[in-house]
């Protein structure tokens, strides 16, 4: 089964259609959606942040991925979960929506991001963790990272405008 | 008097007609501002959490406070930058919109709150959050999400 056909089945479901139409439930999962990044990004960035040397510079980097990605790790569940129902909601017209192709794209590239980063430089975390500034190699993750996921929040806000949808009717 | 024709005036602006002639510039200006809230959402959380004894903990909240309020201070004005941007362009929409009064009462409180009482406790606050600390974190949190479900529902009302 094709990705389109899956798409155009999932579009059919009796579920998705009471999503699409539901006057409360789209809105409220739309806005647990957007408001999550508070605590996913904004959590991972204060990481980001400190990998880049510029704040935060007292405290271990350790200390910093002990205590806070528990919070980021559920902030990301959130926002997966709430996402997918979005898709969900709408998925013909998603599948065919260009910004939304490109927003899966940065999010590949950071979750790559963050895969490289925890299985190189992190894995020796305890030569370099109170460095005012990390090395160059955490310092590029961090900049990786505030970059892509940046261009995962301005995608994932133009997947509301069609401008250059793929036509899959 | 009513405040009616002064967001007419505000709206016909030539920023604001710019900004509604345009097909990218709405969203773009949005975009940096849903940045904007990652940013500011992530610095709140962070010392607000502190005082309520969760995440960072072996920095005092005083210590986080001062690293954390250029970066609060940053985000705050591109986010009142591109709010004000926004505004300008919809201003009749807004005015109309209760979701939009909501999100402003909530902000002029937030903003107040965080600058006064709020950063006193932070500062204060060496050890472990005390009672009062948790207490002014939690008003702190609900202001400041008032903030954002308002902002998010201007757009739907």
């Amino acid at each position: 089964m094709s990705l389109y056909s899956f798409a155009q089945w999932l579009d059919q479901t009796p579920w998705s259609i009471a999503l699409h139409e539901s006057i409360w439930a789209y809105p409220i999962i739309e806005s647990v959606h957007v408001l999550t990044l508070c605590l996913f990004v904004g959590l991972a960035t204060v990481l980001d942040l400190r990998l880049l040397g510029l704040t935060f510079k007292k405290t271990a980097v350790s200390e910093i991925t002990e205590k806070l990605l528990p919070w980021t790790t559920a902030g990301f569940i959130v926002m997966v979960i709430t996402g997918v129902l979005l898709f969900y909601g709408i998925p013909l017209r998603t599948y065919g929506n260009v910004f939304f192709r490109a927003k899966v794209i940065f999010l590949i590239l950071a979750g790559i991001n963050v895969w490289y980063f925890h299985s190189g430089i992190f894995k020796k975390v305890k030569t370099w963790d109170h460095d005012a500034v990390p090395p160059a190699r955490a310092r590029m993750a961090g900049a990786f990272s505030l970059v892509l996921w940046a261009a995962v929040i301005i995608a994932g806000r133009f997947i509301a405008y069609n401008w250059f949808d793929k036509s899959v009717h | 008097m009513s405040l009616q024709p002064i967001f007419q005036t505000i709206e016909n602006t030539p920023v604001g007609l710019a900004i509604r002639d345009s097909q990218w510039l709405f969203p773009i200006i949005e975009g940096c501002h849903l940045l904007g809230l990652a940013l500011i959402g992530g610095v709140v959380l962070l010392v607000n959490m502190r005082m309520l004894g969760l995440g960072l903990g072996k920095e005092s909240a005083a210590e986080l406070e001062r690293d954390a309020r250029p970066y609060f201070n940053g985000s705050l004005i591109l986010m009142l930058v591109t709010g004000s941007l926004l505004f300008t362009s919809e201003a009749v929409k807004c005015y109309n919109n209760q979701a939009f009064w909501f999100k402003m009462s909530s902000l002029l409180l937030a903003i107040i709150f965080t600058m006064t009482i709020n950063r006193r406790a932070a500062l204060a606050g060496t050890g472990g959050g005390s009672s009062g600390a948790k207490v002014i974190a939690i008003i702190n949190l609900l202001l400041w999400t008032g903030v954002g479900v308002g902002g998010r529902w201007i757009g739907f009302s």
